[in-house]
């Protein structure tokens, strides 16, 4: 679907939330699950930043750092991406007290959910990175630059503008899993969607607008990012013709 | 009874959005006639065997096939669009070898052969293997029955591709530029397979070709096109030798300077 | 801070709880590749449904796999599908990856040539006998490491499941945890059996990938 088609969606499943929010039967659910939204929006938002920084800083660990560094990227990336994340959140909650380390339920969740997606950003970072022509290296030295001149002038340029569809379907599995944050008793969208059905039993209404929000918000990511792809593919093609 | 042509088109059209690729294109095939169409690229030429074989809609007009139409069929004296099981009964008539072979990759050339006729006509897989074993005799590549494409020259997939098309008994046979996508030292023994083929059947042959030589021994009938159109048609000596048309004239000084 | 002699008196209890992990997973990946596949089936053959179902596929892959289940689980009911806790999570979870699944089968179809649909037309095989005799076993092949890495993903989220209390091994580990007040051995022993189980899939699929790629290049 183009971006028109995604917005026309996005707009259309708007609407329809905006239209039960209205109807009795879904009135009082309003309140709760806009405050599970909030939650679920900030933790994702942290989160993404944390994967983005965990990504980045794994990949080149992987791809030039000295070998202990290279390791520890590695056993990073194999960890997170060999567990489920429910597990690696349950460990950060409730096993790593046990070695004195103590946190939040929101920090234990930001932490795992941006490192658990920033293990899989590792890889994609990585793969742009050794996708960029050998030629381009190759003038880097020949015009005497530092590796990291050519890093970060040359090389992380080109390679953004291929990892940004990756990243897109990366931040729709945050989304996703931050709805696993609800089992470490944060008060997301899912958690209070869970609560609320307890006590009320009005399943039906519930799981459907929630799973509407959702939508909403994954769609709203996924528009952001062709956004960005058309901008970056736009400045490479500028480039190019210049 | 009246004896129809084999094939028939009838103020054809087929356009591609606002280019007109055939403009009412009017042909007559006979009962075992070989025809050669040439003409240069994007001429339509390819498109009038696409449309015979189906694989392509015509905008306009009507292809008959022994009198019968073949992307309409006949419903209370009016001619309205063909269903499937109509349009499988016309095509079953006519076998297509293309330009890039197309054997299916996972079976080996007589597997290749059987399937049709067995899924399609029926068979039996003994009688579907003795007809494909015969046929693979005939093009010369009996040796190679079990072998897969991949493990076949390009000339040898071609002709596996012949002996395939003729397992389903066609009455017409379509070869688009059949060897266009072979290396020169392959070509021969295609082209050989395809003589044999002329002398042994009484089978309507439509070609679409750049090998002038070939065209000029072994069609009936030369039709050459360009933009669309059959700009000048006949018997192949008189054609090669003393074209009528400038076009044709044109095309044929530049086929002859390529050698 | 590590009890060995603990860990070991779990071991069997853990055990049994990723049998049921790898009933989960075994059931729901053949949901996933059946449906998968009709989906896309589907999708190149009856046009009609070519709308409805890219919606419902991003439908299922825009939202969360824990609201999926919960919605079978607990909505099913109202619809006159009551369904016991395991087999709502195996179908949840296989109908989630049957999305995923039926993307990976699409992309096999298009990668396979047009020239084999013309050559199926050319010899009369009707467009069913086309799709299963001459398309799919094309189509396949290629992409299943890609079907493989979702494999291992189902696998990884099967622990979502506890959340509407399967006896899978997180909830057997979350039970440990709240009757002992330990929970470093059993979530660390789930971790290293999910490490060990990916990490060991992973080179499967490698495996399977070479030599998909040896055969393809006969």
């Amino acid at each position: 679907m183009g971006i028109r088609g995604l917005a026309g969606v996005l707009f259309l499943t708007v609407a329809v939330i905006w239209y039960l929010s209205g109807l009795e039967g879904y009135k009082i659910f309003v309140p709760g699950l806009a405050q599970g939204a909030a939650m679920t929006l900030q933790i994702t938002a942290a989160a993404a930043v944390l994967a983005v920084i965990a990504a980045i800083t794994a990949a080149l660990s992987k791809l030039y750092g000295p070998a202990p560094l290279r390791w520890l990227a590695i056993t990073y990336i194999e960890v997170f991406r060999g567990t489920s994340a429910l597990v690696q959140l349950f460990w950060l909650y409730f096993v790593l007290p046990v070695f004195g380390i103590t946190m939040e339920a929101y920090e234990a969740a930001v932490l795992g959910i941006g490192l658990n997606i920033g293990a899989y950003g590792a890889e994609v970072v990585r793969g742009a990175i050794i996708s960029v022509p050998r030629g381009q290296w190759e003038a880097t030295i020949a015009l005497n630059m530092t590796r990291a001149q050519a890093l970060r002038r040359i090389i992380l340029p080109q390679a953004f503008a291929a990892m940004i569809p990756p990243w897109g379907n990366l931040f729709i599995e945050l989304l996703k899993t931050t709805a696993l944050v609800s089992m470490i008793t944060l008060g997301d969208l899912a958690f209070r969607a869970q609560q609320m059905n307890q006590t009320t039993m009005k399943t039906v209404q519930i799981f459907t607008l929630v799973l509407l929000i959702y939508l909403a918000m994954s769609l709203a990511i996924t528009i952001g990012m062709r956004v960005l792809e058309h901008r970056a593919a736009r400045g490479i093609l500028r480039a190019r013709a210049a | 009874m009246i004896e129809f042509p084999m094939v028939s088109f009838e103020n054809v059209t087929k356009r591609y959005g606002a280019l007109t690729v055939l403009d009412n294109l009017n042909l007559t095939i006979a009962r075992g006639e070989k025809v050669a169409i040439i003409g240069p690229s994007g001429s339509g030429k390819t498109t009038v065997l696409r449309m015979l074989m189906t694989l392509e809609t015509i905008d306009g007009g009507v292809i008959r096939v022994e009198g019968e139409p073949l992307t309409h069929m006949e419903r209370n004296g009016q001619l309205v669009p063909a269903d499937q099981a109509h349009t499988r009964k016309v095509r079953a008539k006519i076998g297509m070898v293309f330009q890039s072979f197309n054997l299916f990759p996972h079976m080996t050339a007589l597997q290749n052969c059987m399937e049709a006729p067995v899924k399609v006509l029926g068979l039996s897989r003994d009688e579907a293997e003795a007809r494909s074993t015969e046929l693979l005799e005939m093009v010369g590549m009996s040796n190679r029955r079990d072998y897969y494409p991949s493990q076949l020259s390009g000339g040898q997939q071609q002709r596996v591709a012949i002996a395939r098309a003729l397992a389903m008994r066609p009455k017409v046979m379509l070869f688009d530029e059949v060897t266009s996508a072979l290396d020169p030292e392959l070509v021969g023994e295609v082209l050989q397979v395809i003589r044999k083929l002329g002398a042994e059947h009484d089978l309507t042959m439509l070609m679409v070709t750049h090998q002038m030589g070939f065209a000029k021994e072994f069609a009936d009938r030369v039709c050459f096109f360009h933009s669309g159109q059959i700009c000048e048609e006949g018997e192949p000596t008189a054609f090669f030798q003393n074209p009528q048309n400038e076009r044709s004239r044109q095309f044929l000084r530049a086929v002859l300077e390529a050698g | 801070m590590w009890d060995w002699a603990f860990a070991l008196e779990i071991l069997p209890t853990l055990a049994k709880a990723a049998v049921v992990t790898v009933q989960v997973t075994v059931l729901g990946f053949l949901i996933a590749l059946v449906v998968g596949l009709m989906l896309a089936a589907c999708r190149v053959m009856l046009p009609g449904t070519r709308f409805p179902i890219s919606l419902l596929v991003e439908l299922i892959r825009s939202t969360p796999l824990l609201i999926q289940i919960f919605f079978l689980y607990f909505v099913g009911p109202s619809f006159g599908l009551t369904l016991d806790a395991l087999t709502a999570g195996i179908l949840a979870v296989g109908l989630h990856y049957a999305a995923y699944c039926s993307e990976v089968y699409r992309a096999g179809f298009e990668s396979v040539p047009r020239g084999q649909w013309e050559a199926s037309v050319a010899l009369n095989l009707g467009r069913w006998t086309t799709l299963r005799d001459i398309i799919i076993p094309q189509a396949i092949p290629p992409v299943v490491p890609a079907l493989g890495n979702y494999l291992v993903a189902l696998f990884k989220e099967t622990p979502l499941l506890s959340a509407i209390a399967v006896m899978e091994l997180m909830q057997s580990a979350k039970i440990i945890g709240s009757q002992t007040f330990r929970y470093n051995e059993p979530i660390t022993l789930v971790g290293l059996f999910f490490l060990v189980m990916s990490l060991a899939s992973a080179w499967a699929i490698r495996r399977v990938e070479t030599g998909i790629n040896r055969r393809y290049k006969r």
